[in-house]
Protein backbone atom coordinates (compact mmCIF):
# COMPACT_ATOMS: atom_id res chain seq x y z
CA UNK A 1 0.00 0.00 0.00
CA UNK A 2 2.70 2.48 0.82
CA UNK A 3 4.50 1.77 -2.68
CA UNK A 4 1.31 3.25 -4.23
CA UNK A 5 1.32 6.31 -2.42
CA UNK A 6 5.04 6.69 -3.09
CA UNK A 7 4.34 6.14 -7.25
CA UNK A 8 1.20 8.42 -6.38
CA UNK A 9 3.60 11.36 -4.66
CA UNK A 10 5.75 10.92 -7.92
CA UNK A 11 3.52 10.99 -10.79
CA UNK A 12 2.83 14.50 -10.70
CA UNK A 13 5.98 16.14 -11.18
CA UNK A 14 6.98 12.73 -13.28
CA UNK A 15 4.09 12.82 -15.70
CA UNK A 16 4.43 16.73 -16.16
CA UNK A 17 8.06 16.67 -16.89
CA UNK A 18 7.75 14.01 -19.73
CA UNK A 19 4.62 16.01 -21.27
CA UNK A 20 6.94 19.29 -21.56
CA UNK A 21 9.46 17.30 -22.84
CA UNK A 22 7.28 15.15 -25.09
CA UNK A 23 5.38 17.16 -26.87
CA UNK A 24 7.09 20.20 -27.98
CA UNK A 25 10.10 17.83 -28.84
CA UNK A 26 8.09 15.58 -31.30
CA UNK A 27 6.26 18.86 -32.79
CA UNK A 28 9.21 20.52 -33.56
CA UNK A 29 10.35 17.53 -34.82
CA UNK A 30 7.03 17.16 -37.17
CA UNK A 31 7.13 20.60 -37.98
CA UNK A 32 10.87 20.49 -38.97
CA UNK A 33 9.71 18.47 -42.18
CA UNK A 34 6.69 19.44 -43.50
CA UNK A 35 5.94 22.96 -45.38
CA UNK A 36 4.62 25.09 -42.88
CA UNK A 37 4.23 29.10 -42.99
CA UNK A 38 1.60 30.67 -40.82
CA UNK A 39 1.60 33.35 -43.66
CA UNK A 40 0.40 30.84 -46.57
CA UNK A 41 -2.12 28.41 -45.12
CA UNK A 42 -2.76 25.17 -46.62
CA UNK A 43 -2.61 21.32 -45.85
CA UNK A 44 0.74 20.56 -44.41
CA UNK A 45 2.66 18.95 -47.24
CA UNK A 46 5.78 16.26 -46.23
CA UNK A 47 8.80 17.84 -46.80
CA UNK A 48 11.69 15.51 -46.42
CA UNK A 49 14.74 17.59 -45.53
CA UNK A 50 14.20 20.41 -47.68
CA UNK A 51 13.83 22.67 -44.29
CA UNK A 52 16.78 21.66 -43.08
CA UNK A 53 18.48 22.30 -46.14
CA UNK A 54 16.99 25.93 -46.35
CA UNK A 55 17.98 27.19 -42.95
CA UNK A 56 21.33 25.45 -43.70
CA UNK A 57 21.55 27.76 -46.53
CA UNK A 58 20.56 30.43 -45.46
CA UNK A 59 22.96 33.37 -45.99
CA UNK A 60 22.33 34.21 -42.09
CA UNK A 61 23.31 30.33 -41.07
CA UNK A 62 26.92 30.62 -41.24
CA UNK A 63 27.40 33.64 -39.88
CA UNK A 64 24.77 32.75 -37.46
CA UNK A 65 26.59 29.68 -36.12
CA UNK A 66 30.34 31.41 -36.18
CA UNK A 67 28.75 34.29 -33.95
CA UNK A 68 27.46 31.66 -31.61
CA UNK A 69 30.42 29.41 -30.86
CA UNK A 70 32.52 33.33 -30.97
CA UNK A 71 30.16 34.52 -28.15
CA UNK A 72 30.38 30.91 -26.01
CA UNK A 73 33.93 30.92 -26.82
CA UNK A 74 35.08 34.03 -25.70
CA UNK A 75 32.12 34.54 -22.80
CA UNK A 76 33.62 31.58 -21.22
CA UNK A 77 37.56 32.27 -21.32
CA UNK A 78 36.28 36.27 -19.93
CA UNK A 79 34.40 35.19 -17.56
CA UNK A 80 36.25 31.62 -16.18
CA UNK A 81 39.33 33.86 -16.15
CA UNK A 82 38.16 36.82 -14.39
CA UNK A 83 35.71 34.66 -11.78
CA UNK A 84 39.08 32.74 -11.17
CA UNK A 85 40.85 36.15 -10.38
CA UNK A 86 38.44 37.87 -8.15
CA UNK A 87 37.64 34.98 -6.40
CA UNK A 88 41.31 34.06 -5.62
CA UNK A 89 41.02 37.82 -4.62
CA UNK A 90 38.32 37.83 -2.14
CA UNK A 91 38.85 34.30 -0.76
CA UNK A 92 41.00 36.29 2.04
CA UNK A 93 39.92 38.28 4.80
CA UNK A 94 39.99 41.58 4.30
CA UNK A 95 37.64 44.73 6.15
CA UNK A 96 34.23 45.18 4.05
CA UNK A 97 34.71 41.63 2.02
CA UNK A 98 30.86 41.15 2.86
CA UNK A 99 29.69 43.97 0.89
CA UNK A 100 32.41 43.42 -1.88
CA UNK A 101 31.08 40.03 -2.15
CA UNK A 102 27.80 41.34 -2.20
CA UNK A 103 28.30 44.04 -5.30
CA UNK A 104 29.98 41.29 -7.28
CA UNK A 105 27.55 38.83 -7.15
CA UNK A 106 24.64 41.79 -7.64
CA UNK A 107 24.96 41.27 -11.34
CA UNK A 108 23.90 37.79 -11.69
CA UNK A 109 20.59 38.96 -10.50
CA UNK A 110 19.78 41.62 -12.20
CA UNK A 111 17.54 41.13 -15.03
CA UNK A 112 19.30 40.07 -18.81
CA UNK A 113 17.07 42.99 -20.23
CA UNK A 114 18.01 46.08 -18.38
CA UNK A 115 21.54 44.68 -17.95
CA UNK A 116 21.79 45.17 -21.74
CA UNK A 117 20.07 48.51 -22.00
CA UNK A 118 22.34 49.72 -19.05
CA UNK A 119 25.07 48.67 -21.19
CA UNK A 120 23.31 50.36 -24.14
CA UNK A 121 22.35 53.49 -22.81
CA UNK A 122 24.73 54.56 -20.56
CA UNK A 123 28.04 53.30 -21.07
CA UNK A 124 27.99 52.13 -25.02
CA UNK A 125 25.91 54.88 -26.30
CA UNK A 126 27.70 57.23 -28.86
CA UNK A 127 26.68 61.12 -27.57
CA UNK A 128 26.21 60.35 -23.57
CA UNK A 129 27.99 56.81 -22.75
CA UNK A 130 30.06 56.68 -19.91
CA UNK A 131 32.59 55.30 -22.19
CA UNK A 132 32.16 58.09 -25.19
CA UNK A 133 32.71 60.78 -22.35
CA UNK A 134 35.83 59.36 -20.82
CA UNK A 135 36.72 59.23 -24.92
CA UNK A 136 36.12 62.53 -25.56
CA UNK A 137 38.11 63.51 -22.23
CA UNK A 138 41.19 62.38 -23.75
CA UNK A 139 40.17 64.32 -26.66
CA UNK A 140 39.78 60.44 -29.21
CA UNK A 141 36.72 59.85 -31.16
CA UNK A 142 33.92 58.39 -29.20
CA UNK A 143 33.42 54.59 -30.79
CA UNK A 144 29.63 53.54 -31.34
CA UNK A 145 29.81 50.05 -29.73
CA UNK A 146 27.10 48.75 -30.51
CA UNK A 147 26.90 49.44 -34.62
CA UNK A 148 30.94 49.08 -35.27
CA UNK A 149 31.41 46.20 -32.36
CA UNK A 150 27.89 44.68 -32.25
CA UNK A 151 29.20 41.30 -31.38
CA UNK A 152 31.81 42.27 -29.09
CA UNK A 153 29.36 44.47 -26.75
CA UNK A 154 27.22 41.48 -26.71
CA UNK A 155 30.23 39.70 -25.04
CA UNK A 156 30.53 42.37 -22.68
CA UNK A 157 27.38 42.28 -21.75
CA UNK A 158 26.90 38.79 -21.41
CA UNK A 159 30.41 38.76 -19.45
CA UNK A 160 29.10 41.29 -17.03
CA UNK A 161 26.33 39.35 -15.89
CA UNK A 162 27.74 35.62 -15.92
CA UNK A 163 31.48 36.85 -14.13
CA UNK A 164 29.81 36.75 -10.96
CA UNK A 165 28.10 32.93 -11.42
CA UNK A 166 31.75 31.87 -11.96
CA UNK A 167 32.62 33.81 -9.19
CA UNK A 168 30.31 32.52 -7.26
CA UNK A 169 31.23 28.98 -7.97
CA UNK A 170 34.81 29.13 -7.78
CA UNK A 171 34.42 30.91 -4.01
CA UNK A 172 32.32 28.27 -2.94
CA UNK A 173 34.41 25.40 -4.00
CA UNK A 174 37.42 27.69 -2.59
CA UNK A 175 35.93 27.97 0.86
CA UNK A 176 35.39 24.04 1.11
CA UNK A 177 39.39 23.87 0.12
CA UNK A 178 41.86 22.53 2.79
CA UNK A 179 43.71 25.49 4.15
CA UNK A 180 46.65 23.01 5.73
CA UNK A 181 48.05 22.02 2.83
CA UNK A 182 48.44 25.14 1.34
CA UNK A 183 50.28 26.13 4.66
CA UNK A 184 52.73 22.54 4.60
CA UNK A 185 53.60 23.52 1.34
CA UNK A 186 54.38 27.30 1.67
CA UNK A 187 56.34 26.11 4.81
CA UNK A 188 58.27 24.09 2.43
CA UNK A 189 59.34 27.18 0.41
CA UNK A 190 56.82 26.78 -2.19
CA UNK A 191 55.70 30.38 -3.71
CA UNK A 192 52.17 31.38 -3.93
CA UNK A 193 51.92 30.34 -8.14
CA UNK A 194 53.41 27.13 -7.30
CA UNK A 195 50.61 26.63 -4.41
CA UNK A 196 47.93 28.12 -6.89
CA UNK A 197 48.90 26.24 -10.06
CA UNK A 198 49.76 22.58 -7.86
CA UNK A 199 46.97 22.74 -5.38
CA UNK A 200 44.03 25.12 -5.99
CA UNK A 201 43.44 25.09 -9.48
CA UNK A 202 43.46 20.86 -9.20
CA UNK A 203 40.83 21.56 -6.29
CA UNK A 204 38.98 23.87 -8.72
CA UNK A 205 38.90 21.85 -11.33
CA UNK A 206 36.04 20.45 -11.07
CA UNK A 207 34.03 23.63 -10.41
CA UNK A 208 35.44 24.90 -13.53
CA UNK A 209 34.20 22.05 -15.93
CA UNK A 210 30.55 22.69 -14.37
CA UNK A 211 31.00 26.24 -14.96
CA UNK A 212 31.82 25.82 -18.24
CA UNK A 213 29.23 22.99 -19.49
CA UNK A 214 26.12 25.17 -17.70
CA UNK A 215 27.39 28.15 -18.91
CA UNK A 216 27.51 26.85 -22.53
CA UNK A 217 24.44 25.24 -22.10
CA UNK A 218 22.78 29.03 -21.35
CA UNK A 219 24.93 31.22 -23.72
CA UNK A 220 24.12 28.95 -26.49
CA UNK A 221 20.17 30.49 -26.36
CA UNK A 222 21.76 33.60 -25.60
CA UNK A 223 18.83 36.29 -26.60
CA UNK A 224 17.13 38.62 -24.59
CA UNK A 225 20.57 40.54 -24.95
CA UNK A 226 20.34 40.66 -28.70
CA UNK A 227 16.92 41.08 -28.95
CA UNK A 228 17.02 44.21 -26.60
CA UNK A 229 20.81 46.10 -27.86
CA UNK A 230 21.30 45.09 -31.37
CA UNK A 231 18.31 43.32 -32.91
CA UNK A 232 20.66 40.82 -34.75
CA UNK A 233 22.22 43.79 -36.84
CA UNK A 234 24.05 45.53 -38.36
CA UNK A 235 23.29 42.52 -41.25
CA UNK A 236 23.92 39.25 -39.40
CA UNK A 237 26.90 40.53 -37.67
CA UNK A 238 25.27 39.90 -33.87
CA UNK A 239 22.68 37.51 -34.77
CA UNK A 240 23.56 33.75 -33.48
CA UNK A 241 21.39 30.91 -33.54
CA UNK A 242 18.67 31.32 -30.81
CA UNK A 243 17.83 35.08 -32.69
CA UNK A 244 18.14 33.51 -36.05
CA UNK A 245 15.72 31.19 -35.07
CA UNK A 246 13.34 33.17 -33.57
CA UNK A 247 13.19 35.76 -36.54
CA UNK A 248 12.31 32.40 -38.90
CA UNK A 249 9.54 32.25 -36.09
CA UNK A 250 8.13 35.09 -34.97
CA UNK A 251 8.96 37.73 -38.02
CA UNK A 252 8.80 35.32 -41.19
CA UNK A 253 6.59 33.04 -39.51
CA UNK A 254 8.22 30.24 -41.38
CA UNK A 255 7.36 27.55 -38.37
CA UNK A 256 8.72 24.45 -40.59
CA UNK A 257 12.11 25.99 -41.29
CA UNK A 258 12.35 27.43 -37.70
CA UNK A 259 11.78 23.95 -36.20
CA UNK A 260 14.93 22.41 -38.64
CA UNK A 261 16.63 25.35 -36.75
CA UNK A 262 15.48 23.90 -33.46
CA UNK A 263 16.42 20.57 -33.95
CA UNK A 264 19.64 21.27 -34.92
CA UNK A 265 20.18 23.60 -31.41
CA UNK A 266 18.72 20.94 -29.53
CA UNK A 267 21.34 18.84 -30.94
CA UNK A 268 24.11 21.23 -30.00
CA UNK A 269 23.05 21.82 -26.53
CA UNK A 270 23.49 17.88 -26.02
CA UNK A 271 26.80 17.38 -26.93
CA UNK A 272 27.19 19.81 -24.23
CA UNK A 273 24.64 18.57 -21.84
CA UNK A 274 25.99 14.83 -22.24
CA UNK A 275 28.69 15.34 -20.18
CA UNK A 276 27.27 17.59 -17.72
CA UNK A 277 24.62 15.10 -16.81
CA UNK A 278 27.62 12.22 -16.77
CA UNK A 279 29.59 15.00 -14.34
CA UNK A 280 26.75 15.36 -12.07
CA UNK A 281 25.55 12.05 -11.94
CA UNK A 282 28.82 10.73 -10.66
CA UNK A 283 28.39 12.75 -7.67
CA UNK A 284 25.32 12.04 -6.89
CA UNK A 285 24.44 9.72 -4.10
CA UNK A 286 20.61 8.70 -3.59
CA UNK B 1 36.26 45.01 -9.89
CA UNK B 2 35.41 48.82 -9.68
CA UNK B 3 33.65 48.19 -12.91
CA UNK B 4 30.77 46.56 -10.87
CA UNK B 5 30.53 48.92 -8.52
CA UNK B 6 30.32 51.80 -10.20
CA UNK B 7 27.62 50.30 -12.24
CA UNK B 8 25.61 48.98 -9.27
CA UNK B 9 25.77 52.17 -8.02
CA UNK B 10 24.53 53.83 -11.13
CA UNK B 11 21.41 51.36 -11.37
CA UNK B 12 20.43 53.00 -8.07
CA UNK B 13 21.06 56.12 -8.51
CA UNK B 14 19.87 58.22 -11.59
CA UNK B 15 22.65 58.84 -14.27
CA UNK B 16 24.34 62.25 -14.46
CA UNK B 17 22.97 63.19 -17.75
CA UNK B 18 19.64 62.73 -17.18
CA UNK B 19 19.34 64.07 -13.46
CA UNK B 20 15.48 64.82 -12.57
CA UNK B 21 14.07 64.07 -9.39
CA UNK B 22 13.50 60.35 -8.88
CA UNK B 23 10.13 60.63 -7.60
CA UNK B 24 9.30 62.15 -10.70
CA UNK B 25 10.46 59.58 -13.02
CA UNK B 26 8.53 56.79 -11.54
CA UNK B 27 5.09 58.53 -11.91
CA UNK B 28 5.86 59.32 -15.15
CA UNK B 29 6.65 55.63 -15.77
CA UNK B 30 3.49 54.75 -14.34
CA UNK B 31 1.61 56.55 -16.34
CA UNK B 32 3.01 55.67 -19.87
CA UNK B 33 3.27 52.20 -19.28
CA UNK B 34 0.90 51.18 -16.62
CA UNK B 35 3.66 50.09 -14.91
CA UNK B 36 1.63 48.51 -12.22
CA UNK B 37 0.49 46.47 -14.57
CA UNK B 38 3.36 45.04 -15.54
CA UNK B 39 4.56 44.34 -12.07
CA UNK B 40 1.83 42.82 -10.51
CA UNK B 41 1.98 40.48 -13.51
CA UNK B 42 5.61 39.78 -12.55
CA UNK B 43 4.61 39.14 -8.86
CA UNK B 44 1.89 37.08 -10.22
CA UNK B 45 3.86 34.80 -12.81
CA UNK B 46 6.90 34.52 -10.42
CA UNK B 47 4.45 33.38 -7.09
CA UNK B 48 2.36 31.84 -8.93
CA UNK B 49 4.59 29.40 -10.46
CA UNK B 50 7.24 28.93 -7.86
CA UNK B 51 4.28 27.89 -5.32
CA UNK B 52 2.80 25.44 -8.01
CA UNK B 53 6.00 24.06 -9.09
CA UNK B 54 6.53 23.86 -5.21
CA UNK B 55 3.13 22.11 -4.67
CA UNK B 56 4.28 19.67 -7.26
CA UNK B 57 7.80 18.88 -6.02
CA UNK B 58 7.75 18.39 -2.71
CA UNK B 59 5.41 15.30 -2.56
CA UNK B 60 7.82 13.34 -5.00
CA UNK B 61 11.40 14.31 -3.50
CA UNK B 62 9.77 13.65 -0.37
CA UNK B 63 9.28 10.56 -1.84
CA UNK B 64 12.15 10.12 -3.59
CA UNK B 65 14.32 11.40 -0.68
CA UNK B 66 13.16 8.89 1.95
CA UNK B 67 12.11 5.79 -0.38
CA UNK B 68 14.77 5.52 -2.78
CA UNK B 69 14.54 3.15 -5.41
CA UNK B 70 17.16 1.25 -7.94
CA UNK B 71 15.63 4.15 -10.67
CA UNK B 72 15.35 7.14 -8.50
CA UNK B 73 19.06 8.40 -10.10
CA UNK B 74 17.66 7.63 -13.16
CA UNK B 75 14.84 10.14 -12.53
CA UNK B 76 16.77 12.88 -10.81
CA UNK B 77 19.22 12.86 -13.72
CA UNK B 78 16.26 12.77 -16.48
CA UNK B 79 14.62 15.58 -14.78
CA UNK B 80 18.05 17.36 -15.07
CA UNK B 81 18.12 16.87 -18.85
CA UNK B 82 15.05 17.73 -19.65
CA UNK B 83 16.44 21.65 -18.27
CA UNK B 84 19.12 21.25 -21.07
CA UNK B 85 16.66 21.19 -23.94
CA UNK B 86 17.24 24.90 -25.20
CA UNK B 87 13.91 27.03 -25.22
CA UNK B 88 14.67 28.09 -28.85
CA UNK B 89 14.15 24.37 -29.99
CA UNK B 90 10.66 24.30 -28.73
CA UNK B 91 9.55 27.76 -29.11
CA UNK B 92 7.05 26.97 -32.36
CA UNK B 93 5.24 24.23 -30.66
CA UNK B 94 5.23 25.68 -27.22
CA UNK B 95 3.73 29.75 -29.38
CA UNK B 96 1.09 27.33 -31.44
CA UNK B 97 0.17 25.36 -28.30
CA UNK B 98 -0.67 28.75 -26.29
CA UNK B 99 -1.95 30.03 -29.46
CA UNK B 100 -4.22 26.95 -30.10
CA UNK B 101 -5.43 26.92 -26.63
CA UNK B 102 -6.01 30.74 -26.43
CA UNK B 103 -3.25 31.41 -23.97
CA UNK B 104 -1.45 33.98 -25.73
CA UNK B 105 -0.78 37.08 -23.81
CA UNK B 106 -1.83 35.23 -20.74
CA UNK B 107 -0.80 35.36 -17.56
CA UNK B 108 -1.22 31.47 -17.46
CA UNK B 109 0.44 29.94 -19.75
CA UNK B 110 3.66 32.06 -18.33
CA UNK B 111 2.79 30.44 -14.85
CA UNK B 112 2.86 27.13 -16.63
CA UNK B 113 6.16 27.36 -18.02
CA UNK B 114 7.90 29.14 -15.38
CA UNK B 115 6.85 26.31 -13.12
CA UNK B 116 7.77 23.40 -16.17
CA UNK B 117 11.39 24.87 -16.65
CA UNK B 118 12.16 25.26 -13.04
CA UNK B 119 10.70 22.08 -11.81
CA UNK B 120 14.09 19.78 -12.24
CA UNK B 121 16.22 22.75 -10.04
CA UNK B 122 13.06 22.80 -7.90
CA UNK B 123 12.93 18.86 -7.49
CA UNK B 124 16.92 18.50 -6.83
CA UNK B 125 17.36 21.30 -4.64
CA UNK B 126 14.43 20.00 -2.36
CA UNK B 127 15.81 16.03 -2.92
CA UNK B 128 19.34 17.26 -1.23
CA UNK B 129 17.56 18.99 1.49
CA UNK B 130 15.51 16.30 2.64
CA UNK B 131 18.37 13.78 2.42
CA UNK B 132 19.32 15.62 5.13
CA UNK B 133 16.79 14.74 7.36
CA UNK B 134 17.98 11.75 9.68
CA UNK B 135 16.01 9.23 9.03
CA UNK B 136 15.89 7.92 12.55
CA UNK B 137 13.04 10.83 13.21
CA UNK B 138 11.30 9.68 10.78
CA UNK B 139 11.05 5.89 11.45
CA UNK B 140 10.27 7.19 15.25
CA UNK B 141 7.51 8.82 13.66
CA UNK B 142 6.31 5.72 11.90
CA UNK B 143 6.52 4.03 14.84
CA UNK B 144 4.30 6.09 16.57
CA UNK B 145 1.81 5.28 13.84
CA UNK B 146 2.18 8.30 11.51
CA UNK B 147 0.86 8.04 7.78
CA UNK B 148 3.01 8.95 5.31
CA UNK B 149 0.89 11.86 4.26
CA UNK B 150 1.24 13.17 8.33
CA UNK B 151 4.94 12.33 8.36
CA UNK B 152 5.29 14.59 5.50
CA UNK B 153 3.12 17.55 6.60
CA UNK B 154 4.14 17.45 10.37
CA UNK B 155 8.06 15.80 10.45
CA UNK B 156 9.48 16.98 6.55
CA UNK B 157 8.24 20.29 6.24
CA UNK B 158 8.24 21.88 9.42
CA UNK B 159 12.05 20.12 9.74
CA UNK B 160 12.98 21.31 6.16
CA UNK B 161 11.13 24.74 6.43
CA UNK B 162 14.41 26.74 5.58
CA UNK B 163 15.41 24.46 2.46
CA UNK B 164 12.03 25.04 0.97
CA UNK B 165 11.85 28.84 1.37
CA UNK B 166 14.96 29.18 0.35
CA UNK B 167 14.54 27.12 -2.93
CA UNK B 168 11.38 28.94 -3.40
CA UNK B 169 13.26 32.62 -3.14
CA UNK B 170 15.59 30.92 -6.41
CA UNK B 171 12.46 30.26 -8.08
CA UNK B 172 11.10 33.18 -7.85
CA UNK B 173 14.61 35.21 -9.01
CA UNK B 174 14.38 32.80 -11.75
CA UNK B 175 11.47 33.30 -12.68
CA UNK B 176 11.55 37.11 -12.54
CA UNK B 177 14.08 37.33 -14.64
CA UNK B 178 12.82 35.01 -17.01
CA UNK B 179 12.87 36.97 -20.62
CA UNK B 180 12.83 34.58 -23.63
CA UNK B 181 9.24 33.06 -22.96
CA UNK B 182 7.79 36.41 -21.68
CA UNK B 183 9.01 38.23 -24.36
CA UNK B 184 7.54 35.64 -26.82
CA UNK B 185 4.41 35.13 -25.79
CA UNK B 186 2.76 38.26 -24.33
CA UNK B 187 2.50 41.68 -25.16
CA UNK B 188 -0.20 43.94 -23.75
CA UNK B 189 -1.86 42.47 -20.99
CA UNK B 190 0.36 39.66 -19.77
CA UNK B 191 3.70 41.64 -20.31
CA UNK B 192 6.46 41.34 -17.41
CA UNK B 193 8.68 43.72 -16.14
CA UNK B 194 11.24 42.11 -18.32
CA UNK B 195 9.17 42.69 -20.96
CA UNK B 196 7.99 45.88 -20.94
CA UNK B 197 12.10 46.78 -20.03
CA UNK B 198 12.28 45.20 -23.53
CA UNK B 199 9.87 47.22 -25.14
CA UNK B 200 12.06 50.08 -23.70
CA UNK B 201 14.95 49.17 -26.33
CA UNK B 202 13.01 51.05 -29.31
CA UNK B 203 12.87 55.12 -27.69
CA UNK B 204 16.79 54.46 -28.32
CA UNK B 205 17.16 55.92 -24.61
CA UNK B 206 15.40 58.97 -24.90
CA UNK B 207 13.32 57.59 -21.60
CA UNK B 208 16.65 57.32 -20.20
CA UNK B 209 15.61 58.69 -16.58
CA UNK B 210 11.94 56.85 -16.80
CA UNK B 211 13.74 54.02 -17.98
CA UNK B 212 16.25 53.89 -14.61
CA UNK B 213 13.55 54.05 -12.67
CA UNK B 214 11.98 51.71 -13.86
CA UNK B 215 14.86 49.38 -14.04
CA UNK B 216 15.24 50.30 -10.35
CA UNK B 217 12.22 49.21 -9.49
CA UNK B 218 12.60 45.91 -11.02
CA UNK B 219 15.51 44.58 -10.16
CA UNK B 220 15.65 45.76 -6.37
CA UNK B 221 13.77 43.60 -4.83
CA UNK B 222 15.30 40.59 -6.94
CA UNK B 223 18.76 41.35 -6.11
CA UNK B 224 17.77 41.38 -2.45
CA UNK B 225 16.18 38.11 -3.09
CA UNK B 226 19.16 37.18 -4.44
CA UNK B 227 22.04 37.99 -1.99
CA UNK B 228 19.67 36.03 0.22
CA UNK B 229 19.96 32.62 -1.72
CA UNK B 230 23.38 32.97 -3.28
CA UNK B 231 24.20 29.43 -1.53
CA UNK B 232 20.69 27.84 -2.62
CA UNK B 233 22.13 29.39 -5.97
CA UNK B 234 25.04 27.40 -6.52
CA UNK B 235 23.75 24.48 -5.28
CA UNK B 236 20.69 24.91 -7.43
CA UNK B 237 22.52 25.72 -10.75
CA UNK B 238 25.07 23.28 -10.45
CA UNK B 239 22.66 20.72 -9.37
CA UNK B 240 25.07 19.57 -6.57
CA UNK B 241 27.96 19.10 -8.39
CA UNK B 242 29.57 21.96 -6.55
CA UNK B 243 29.45 22.11 -2.73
Amino acid sequence: MNTHIRRLLQAPSVILLLLWMIVPLSMTLYFSVVRYNLLYPGPLEFDGLLNYEFFITDSAFFPALTNTLLLVGSVLIITVVLGLALAMLINRPFFGRGIVRVMLISPFFIMPTVNALIWKNMLMNPVYGIFAVIATAFGAEPVDWLADYPLLSIIIMVSWQWTPFALLIFITSLQSQDTEQQEAAQLDGASSWAVFRYLTLPHLSRSIAVVIMIQTIFHLSIFAEIFVTTGGGPGYDSTNLAFLIFSQALLQFDVGVASAGGVFAIILANIVAFFLIRAVGKSLVV
Amino acid sequence: MTSFKTELQAIAVPPMFAFEPTLENFSIVQERSDYMKYAINSVITSFGATFLALVIAVPSAYSMAFFPTKRTKDILLWMLSTKMLPAVGVLMPIYLLTKGAGLLDNVLSLIIIFTMINLPIIMWMLFTYFKEIPKEILEACRMDGATTLGELRHVVMPLSWGGITSTGLLSIVLCWNEAFWSINLTSADAGTLTALIASYSSPEGLFWAKLSAASTLACAPIVVFGWFCQKQLVQGLTFGAVK
